[in-house]
């Protein structure tokens, strides 16, 4: 994205009633004016007014992190964020459940010939706050436009880069048998406040997304002294699927208290509506971790501390188990397995 | 949203265990069958059986819509979305079902059918609304409880005028289901499947009533017990077979008291017999051939229905031949009886129907109850 255009060359960008046309991907003035007058606008840093093709960044402190997310979400505008926001907070989390602070982000978007221009700043506004709370500069970023019909108005690819201290090393392979499994807050908000927007449901309550940057919450759980071992955000395929690949990953069971797991009433019943298991929910704002157990107490008071981690909870412990199952005592009293979510119930939640 | 809970309460499922504990004989098995893949889904979501006595054994019934469709049904429903170029309105769970030549609906809406996933029939009619070139096609399957809306939803079409609407009929009927599975020669005969009674529906009981299963009762001597489905309403209904068995009575109770009623909803079943009439046999995956067992679309409402709209010929095609779903869906076998559950058959790649809905008894067994068949230690 380059800044360096005369002024005054051709009439501004219509930001209340204009629309994405082919031309502004065409790699012409168009394209020029959309970046400088929408993209830069907001975005803009030293970095991506160095105007070149790449991005030069200075070196870091530790090892390099870097993670990629598409984003196809829909409805784009959902209660509690936006497309926008999403891509950002998505990668942002990606790389900080490493243990990695995340510094900078680059941004491809797929815009739909037709996309009313007035959206797309709301998107990009929203991306650039966003940003500026989780404390990230996108540095680099590319535009491309398709024929109307051939996209679903935006499609936003966010990679994000942070860099890791030496020393730290937290994977989903090292779980073992006694540790205590936390998750930071209550589970399935993002993935029903889209469902329920898409399913036209209502609630006395509405259901917000839970998407938030978990940079500073990461930050502070690690300088909380706990020997944590796996972090991870569960955004698609839920709790459960994130257990379920670290059980793999770590070669251990995981047994979990069904009524330990903090789900918000209104997201229960909206649940019940759709015939969901909030497990299986994506959420966007929300780690998981993993630590020994004699340090689980010490890790929880540090979740809670933050105001992302305010309802966090200890929800079970690994076991030794050659079959990697995800097991859970239910509410009722009785026992079942926490599989992995087979099929495509939630097209479209990120 | 507190009324969910309540019937969750773990404590009250301990009491209720406890009764069942303490009134069941130890010198006899008790065999139920819960008919209903609403409480399959529950029974295994909830570990219900970690609760019960080692000699009260619940057995899963055939009554889950996705499992009973048999492949010819699914072939003519792909068959629309391909060579006819119909846009076909589904529900999410019909996706994965296995048909003919390798393929599913989902498969054959990535060959470009325009196969869309609804969540009601209304959808569907939206799209038909939408897209006045095109032919729009509902996939209408279930039990009592969802012909209702398609009986709505036909004769609003109708009401509207709406000329590219039609709905391929593939809603079965309850009590014929049970009656078959009374009349199999396992039950009757063989006493391989032995069947102390049976846990009744709950929605569908909403709609036809409890009346329709006095007959099972007393003609056949089985305890029917109509439950809802949450799982302490299991329990209860549990406890409630476990009397009757123990007294020697064989009748139909009701512990949905909250939603059942001796006549059901007769306005709706006004309304299903207004659109739909019997039809003189449908095929199920699993019981074959069942006499009046479906409903097809009346005369008068011919323009509706699919199969004479678009002159469809029903073709029957056999199971894959290691796939046990026919037997049981009859109650003779258990999941863990068919030789490819969970090596080749799984959720994600389902080689027969029970694997496919979460209600089937092979998908429940998989995703929730598997750890059984392999015990973990701490
Ligand atoms: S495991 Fe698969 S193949 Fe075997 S009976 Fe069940 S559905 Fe059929």
């Amino acid at each position: 994205m380059s800044g360096q255009v005369k002024k005054g060359y051709v009439r501004p960008l219509d930001n209340k009633h204009g629309r994405v046309d082919m031309s502004h991907g065409g790699g012409g003035r168009a394209m020029v004016q959309l970046i400088t007058e929408l993209f830069a606008r907001h975005l803009g840093n030293e970095y991506l007014a160095q105007g070149n093709d790449g991005a030069c960044l200075p070196p870091g402190n530790g090892r390099l992190v870097v993670s990629t997310d598409s984003h196809v979400v829909s409805p784009l505008f959902f209660p509690g964020g936006d497309i926008g926001c999403l891509s950002v907070h998505g990668t942002v989390n990606d790389v900080a459940v490493m243990g990695a602070t995340p510094l900078y982000l680059t941004a491809g978007f797929i815009l739909e010939e037709g996309f009313p221009l007035a959206d797309l700043a709301r998107i990009v506004e929203s991306m650039a706050r966003a940003a500026n709370e989780a404390g990230v500069k996108l540095v680099a970023g590319d535009t491309k436009v398709v024929e109307q019909g051939k996209g679903d108005g935006v499609f936003i690819t966010t990679t994000g880069v942070g860099f890791l201290p030496e020393g730290l090393h937290l994977s989903g392979d090292l779980a073992r048998p006694g540790d205590a499994v936390l998750v930071s807050g209550s589970i399935g908000d993002h993935g029903v406040a889209i469902m329920s927007r898409r399913e036209n449901l209502s609630f006395d309550a509405p259901i917000l997304s839970d998407t938030a940057a978990l940079n500073g919450l990461t930050a502070n759980l690690l300088a909380s002294g706990a020997h944590i071992k796996v972090m991870r955000d569960p955004t698609r395929g839920g709790l459960a699927a994130t257990l379920n690949e670290i059980a793999h990953q770590s070669g251990v069971g995981i047994h979990l208290e069904e009524a330990a797991i903090p789900v918000k009433p209104e997201v229960n019943a909206a649940c019940e509506l759709l015939g969901l298991d909030p497990l299986n929910i994506a959420n966007e704002g929300k780690l998981i971790a993993i630590c020994a157990a004699g340090d689980a107490d010490k890790l929880l008071t540090a979740m809670r501390a933050h105001p992302l981690g305010r309802e966090a909870a200890i929800i079970g412990k690994v076991v030794e188990d050659p079959n990697a199952f995800v097991q859970m005592k239910t509410r009722f009293g009785g026992r079942r397995m926490v599989d992995w979510l087979s099929g495509e119930q939630l097209p479209r939640i990120c | 949203m507190k009324y969910v809970d309540e019937f969750r309460d773990g404590a009250i499922a301990k009491r209720i265990s406890a009764a069942i504990a303490n009134q069941v004989r130890p010198d006899r098995r008790y065999n139920f069958m819960e008919f209903c893949g609403g409480h399959t889904h529950a029974i295994s979501r909830y570990g219900v059986p970690d609760l019960l006595p080692a000699n009260v054994r619940m057995i899963h019934g055939p009554g889950c819509p996705v499992c009973v469709l048999p492949i010819g049904r699914i072939d003519l429903a792909i068959r629309l979305a391909l060579e006819q170029g119909a846009i076909l309105c589904t529900y999410a769970d019909t996706l994965r079902i296995p048909a003919s030549g390798g393929l599913s609906l989902m498969k054959a809406k990535a060959r470009r059918g325009d196969i869309r996933m609804v969540y009601a029939v209304t959808d569907a009619l939206k799209i038909a609304r939408d897209n006045p070139d095109k032919e729009v096609v509902f996939f209408a399957i279930g039990f009592e409880t969802t012909t209702p809306p398609t009986a709505v939803a036909i004769r609003q079409a109708r009401a509207e005028g709406l000329k590219n609407f039609s709905v391929l009929c593939c809603h079965v009927l309850t009590p014929s289901a049970i009656m078959n599975i009374l009349e199999s020669p396992e039950v009757r005969e063989l006493g391989t499947v032995p069947l102390d009674g049976f846990i009744g529906p709950a929605h569908v009981s909403t709609v036809i009533g409890s009346r329709p299963y006095e007959f099972f009762a007393e003609e056949y001597r089985k305890p029917v017990v109509i439950a809802g489905f949450e799982p302490l309403d299991v329990m209860q209904a549990i406890l409630m077979l476990v009397r009757q068995v123990n007294e020697g009575r064989a009748t139909v109770e009701n512990e949905f008291t909250r939603a059942v009623t001796p006549e059901g909803n007769v306005k709706a079943q006004n309304l299903v017999s207004e659109v739909f009439e019997l039809r003189r046999s449908f095929e199920w995956r699993g019981l074959g051939e069942v006499p009046y067992s479906a409903l097809k679309i009346r005369a008068g409402f011919a323009e509706f229905d699919a199969e004479q709209r678009f002159h469809l010929e029903y073709q029957p095609v056999p199971d894959n031949k290691a796939c046990e779903c026919g037997a049981i869906l009859r109650g003779v076998k258990n999941p863990t009886d068919c030789k490819i559950f969970g090596n080749v058959c799984t959720p994600e790649n389902p080689m027969g129907s029970c694997m496919v809905s979460s209600e089937g008894a092979c998908a429940a067994h998989y995703t929730y109850g598997r750890y059984k068949d392999v015990e973990a230690t701490e």
